[in-house]
């Protein structure tokens, strides 16, 4: 009898704790809730978000942090099923114009005080599509070289105010010391669309290679992809450390971090981090140059965005727009400045920021990053004319898929399991039939 | 000469034993050493392994997020899980063991069958589902999902169990006038709870380790400790040291579980039910 009496205890009480689970998750009126990734700028966002939420006493923000593949999965599923539970997303200039055109999200109308003049046009641009502007820069990023001073010094190198790709590998063979674990280049060698894709995109770009033609033919067996991918490979295996397949931005970083890279090409926001000595043993001997060249020279070039957008599942439009509005201001800026000092400001953004003295001398590398991105042309042209825009991927939405499978053909030849050739006419016939399948191509 | 073989072969069995234990237990034991580096010392290339230990990571951990409302979830959706599982599996377990149909094998077969499927495969019917029932990030729905995900092992886990309990014990308290309610609650459940709790145990491993679902069906209110772990995966960034201390954190509370019920989870599990 007793235990008949225990188990009715148990379930009324687990009854209890699930009914009161499902009453605690009505979301509450005002609550804005935020999906972010996880990055020392979201984080700083965070927590002077407190000072959002005094001046808008009728508005609670409610944060969401997901890996950015997860971000990306969550969102998508919520803006496609138009479940309306998210009320701010953090999206790349990658999803902007395709999420646009399918009607996913709000027009942002920031009001008059926001100086949408001082965004950088480059990362305006790349948040526009057909004339209306949907989300706003949290902060952006292009691509340069880093390099060890003190190793170029011990080998009698200097850095060219643009360097070639000739003369990176070049600089690459003198200073390797495998020996002591100094590797001369290190580069994205991880599969994925954002993570080799992303830089071999951009290096297929300069010498002259483009993902289709005007037909959008797959153009991967070019002599251009050729030569694109013998320099990655050759220059990976000579001079790149052990096991470069595994290696994404965050690996790289760590290993220029801590010392065992001679140069590294890769995003600009690794510039804050390089220079931090809490985060890296050689931040008293980085140098920066702007990205390589290679044979072609010009071609489309990275531009990078993590940008603030709002749903048009979203429930509460207006007070997600004036969230967006605050974290992307002029007066932001001057907070985190405040707060935790220029060095964190949000780069790439606002030209104010690289006109205020403070920022130039917290960051040495700002004149360079905001070069690059200045200077930075996602829609600038290829050698032969082309039907897509974007610099480091293709904006489609089937690049990701596409990106992430020749993503993994490229890792294959560095791991020797295929030739550059067998990889390219590989990727050629993959490509080819994922756009037929998506009625892209005939 | 046999003695001395016998010995060699239980000295070789046990550096074998402790051998596979180490090597299983060392993704652990580097996870929770890297939870107290530095950030450049948890990318340090060759890995340390002496180093002057920092707090620094888990002082951020709970610096960024409020873990209590995570582990609270994980606690809800895990427990109701579990107890909602075993509530209904023992009633079916029971009467597939001592009332068997000539359907009962092919309908064992069939409720294992679907954990054969790749969740992903039914994520939007399930997701649809759940938003039209409006149980999107709540503990209730991810306590649902679990339940019907787990329930198989738990009817099966059951079903072997309670077929090792004489079919005589029961008839007896039929004989003294049990009805089935009382048959299967004084007289099998008492004679089968070491197996009920090594399977209880092992649902709420599995609940409390379930990844798929938590990320795709919860955001911040019913988020559990696996979304707790994942928020701190980072793109850009320096991340090691405090993933590994939001790893150790969530895995903490369900391995001190399992080591503090481990004899129980073992002789559950080996022994049966009345042996």
């Amino acid at each position: 009898m007793l235990r008949l009496k225990s188990t009715r205890t148990v379930l009324c009480t687990l009854g209890a704790l699930l009914a009161g689970s499902v009453l605690s998750s009505a979301q509450a009126a005002g609550t804005l809730t935020i999906a972010t990734v996880n990055n020392g700028d979201m984080i700083v966002m965070r927590q002077l978000s407190t000072e959002f939420e005094k001046a808008h006493p009728d508005i609670h923000l409610n944060w969401v942090t997901l890996e950015e593949n997860v971000l990306r999965q969550r969102v998508t599923t919520d803006i496609a099923m138009k479940t309306g539970q998210f009320d701010v997303v953090t999206i790349g200039n990658y999803e902007v114009p395709i999420w646009a055109k399918q009607g996913w999200l709000t027009e942002i109308k920031p009001d008059d005080a926001y100086d949408m003049n001082d965004i950088l046009p480059s990362v305006r641009e790349s948040l526009t599509a057909d004339g209306k502007l949907y989300a706003l820069p949290f902060y952006a990023e292009s691509v340069i070289t880093y390099y060890r001073k003190d190793l170029f010094q011990k080998a009698g190198l200097t850095m060219p105010e643009q360097p070639t790709y000739d003369q990176i590998r070049q600089f690459a063979d003198k200073i390797t010391d495998k020996p002591n674990q100094v590797y001369g280049i290190c580069l994205r060698g991880k599969p994925g669309w954002g993570e080799n894709m992303a830089y071999i995109s951009s290096l297929a770009n300069t010498f002259g290679a483009q993902w289709f033609d005007m037909s959008w033919k797959p153009t991967l067996t070019s002599d251009a992809w050729k030569a694109t991918l013998n320099w990655y490979v050759s220059a990976l295996k000579a001079d790149g450390p052990p096991g470069a397949t595994s290696n994404g931005f965050n690996e790289n970083l760590a290993l220029f971090a801590s010392g065992h890279c001679g140069i590294w090409i890769d995003s600009t926001v690794a510039g804050g981090l390089l220079f931090d000595p809490k985060q890296s043993q050689v931040a008293n001997t980085v140098g920066f140059a702007p990205a390589p060249k290679g044979p072609y020279g010009k071609g489309p070039t990275w531009l990078w965005s993590w940008s603030l957008a709002v749903p048009v599942s979203s429930h509460q439009s207006a007070d997600a727009q004036a969230f967006i509005a605050w974290a992307t201001s002029k007066d932001y800026v001057k907070l985190v400045a405040e707060r935790k000092g220029w060095v964190a400001a949000p780069p790439g953004t606002r030209a104010s920021t690289y006109a205020a003295p403070e920022y130039l001398k917290a960051a040495p590398f700002a004149s360079f990053v905001l070069n690059a991105i200045k200077t930075a042309d996602p829609n600038g042209p290829t050698a032969q004319p082309r039907p897509y825009t974007g610099a480091q991927f293709v904006a489609i939405p089937e690049f990701q898929s596409i990106g992430t499978q020749v993503g993994q053909t490229v890792a294959a030849t560095l791991s020797d399991q295929m030739t550059v050739d067998q990889a390219l006419t590989s990727a050629q016939a993959s490509i080819t039939r994922a756009l037929r399948q998506s009625g892209r191509a005939r | 000469m046999a003695l001395k073989t016998k010995t060699s072969t239980q000295i070789g069995v046990t550096i074998l034993g402790w051998g596979i234990a180490l090597w299983l237990f060392f993704p652990i034991f580097w996870m929770i050493l890297t939870s107290f580096k530095s950030e450049v010392q948890a990318i340090s290339t060759p890995p340390k392994l002496f180093f002057m230990p920092t707090l620094s990571s888990y002082a951020e951990v709970f610096e960024r997020a409020n873990y209590w409302h995570f582990a609270l979830n994980t606690v809800i959706v895990s427990v109701g899980a579990t107890a909602v599982a075993i509530a209904l599996a023992v009633p079916a377990a029971y009467s597939m063991a001592f009332m068997p149909s000539k359907r009962t094998r092919g309908t064992l077969l069939w409720m294992l069958s679907t954990r054969m499927l790749p969740p992903v495969g039914v994520l939007v019917p399930i997701y649809i589902l759940a938003r039209n029932t409006h149980l999107l990030d709540t503990c209730t729905g991810l306590a649902i999902v679990d339940m019907l995900t787990n329930l198989p092992i738990i009817v099966w886990m059951l079903y072997t169990f309670f077929r090792e309990v004489p079919a005589p014990i029961l008839e007896a308290g039929r004989m003294d006038g049990a009805t089935r309610w009382q048959e299967m609650t004084m007289v099998l459940l008492p004679l089968a709870l070491p197996g009920i709790a090594s399977t209880a145990l092992l649902s709420l491993i599995l609940c409390w380790n379930e990844a798929f679902w938590s990320l795709n069906l919860t955001s911040s209110h019913a988020a559990p400790l696996t979304a707790f772990i994942a928020s701190f995966s980072s793109p850009e960034g320096l991340f090691f040291g405090k993933l590994s201390a939001a790893s150790t954190l969530a895995v903490a509370p369900i391995l001190v579980f399992g080591w503090i019920s481990q004899k129980q989870l073992v002789r559950g599990l080996t022994f049966g039910a009345v042996k």
